[in-house]
């Protein structure tokens, strides 16, 4: 279950509260740190940060609507220009590069890991909810996008683009730990 | 911040400048398909990178990544295609990107909300209030370093007990103090009305 805002009585609205704007716009600065510190360098031109378990924690703890917003929020800030993408990347070229199905795929995979955990929070376990959720969502959803652009850019079979998915799992397992660690801390909300 | 674009450059709108950019980047994509061809592009974005008068420091910067990419992609492609092929691939992966930076080297990051605002106008029919939009961007862009401050303050926190914080650890408590914040921003955004 995403955490709920005080002055939400109403579940039908169709405006955000302005604690919702405010939760939206945090995590949306929250996935830009998590794609600056602590980096991980491991020899490639990229290093492998924790961004994508932002994006899967946008979607577990905001749920799917706000989730998903966040990771727009953030999209549209690094489209602008701002270097918030991991290896300090931004500006128009994100969406010129072999990448960026996954980059547009963020929001889909927020999107659909809020949903999963919306449908399974009350039904199972809440580590089990969130496992499940991050990986259809976090990994499935941004793959479904992510793979077809880089197979398309680079003309390499489907294969590449699993390239990173022991990573993305191992992401999914920590976004999960994250989250029951949150509740803990948090209980209530 | 480091990176964005304080000027615009030029006297093209952002608006023709995108429409330029979108033709110029399917114009690649569908005609390059050979060396000449590439060697033709890459000519043609060299120019419009010196007309524009962007410094090759900053080309070099944009493109970095784009290039250790392509180089990579490359060298794996020749080895199962043609290496004219691997070239114009990779090539190709460079230029696009090199197009598409062109416009963020040379045209101010305000400058790019504002049309990003003004193209969200006929969209308030759809519930999108560009207003609060432009609204949610600035608080992020503000809400950056105050979340970069807490994963400081976290590891620092760590350091001083001896411990090195491990990735989960650090992302609770990352999570919990930007929760937290979100809290206290949205009462205080409520205390100005912005909720209706």
């Amino acid at each position: 279950m995403p955490i709920s805002t005080s002055s939400a009585p109403t579940p039908t609205r169709s405006r955000s509260t302005s604690t919702d704007l405010a939760l939206i716009a945090s995590f949306a600065a929250l996935i830009a740190v998590l794609g600056i510190v602590p980096p991980i360098a491991v020899g490639l031109p990229v290093p492998i940060t924790l961004q994508t378990m932002g994006v899967m924690l946008a979607g577990l703890i905001l749920g799917a609507r706000r989730g998903a917003l966040a990771v727009l929020v953030f999209g549209v800030l690094v489209l602008v220009g701002l270097p918030l993408l991991s290896g300090g990347r931004g500006g128009l070229g994100v969406l010129a590069g072999p990448s960026a199905g996954y980059f547009v795929g963020f929001v889909l995979g927020a999107y659909v890991t809020g949903w999963v955990m919306e449908r399974l929070a009350d039904r199972v376990p809440v580590v089990a909810a969130a496992l499940t959720a991050a990986v259809v969502g976090g990994v499935a959803a941004v793959y479904l996008i992510g793979i077809p652009v880089l197979v398309w850019r680079t003309e390499s079979t489907a294969m590449a683009g699993l390239a990173f998915l022991p990573g993305d799992l191992i992401k999914a397992v920590l976004a999960t730990a994250v989250t029951a660690g949150v509740r803990r801390a948090l209980p209530g909300r | 911040m480091i990176g964005t674009t304080a000027h615009t450059r030029g006297r093209l709108s952002v608006g023709h400048r995108l429409l330029a950019m979108l033709v110029a980047e399917v114009l690649l994509v569908l005609l390059v398909r050979s060396l000449p061809a590439l060697g033709l592009a890459a000519v043609l974005v060299t120019l419009a990178y010196a007309w524009a008068g962007v410094r090759p420091g900053e080309a070099w910067r944009t493109l970095r990544l784009a290039i250790l990419f392509a180089v990579v992609v490359g060298v794996l492609q020749s080895i199962v295609l043609p290496w004219q092929r691997a070239v114009v691939i990779a090539g190709i992966m460079v230029l696009a990107v090199a197009i598409a930076g062109l416009v963020t080297l040379t045209t101010a990051t305000s400058d790019l909300l504002d049309a990003l605002e003004r193209a969200l106008g006929p969209l308030e029919r759809f519930g999108v209030d560009p207003e609060r939009v432009a609204l949610t961007l600035a608080l992020t862009a503000r809400t950056v370093p105050v979340i970069a401050g807490f994963g400081r303050r976290l590891q620092e926190s760590g350091r001083a007990r001896g411990v090195r914080l491990g990735p989960v650890p650090y992302a609770v408590g990352l999570v919990v103090l930007t929760i937290q914040h979100a809290e206290r921003v949205g009462e205080a955004l409520r205390a100005r009305g912005v909720d209706d």
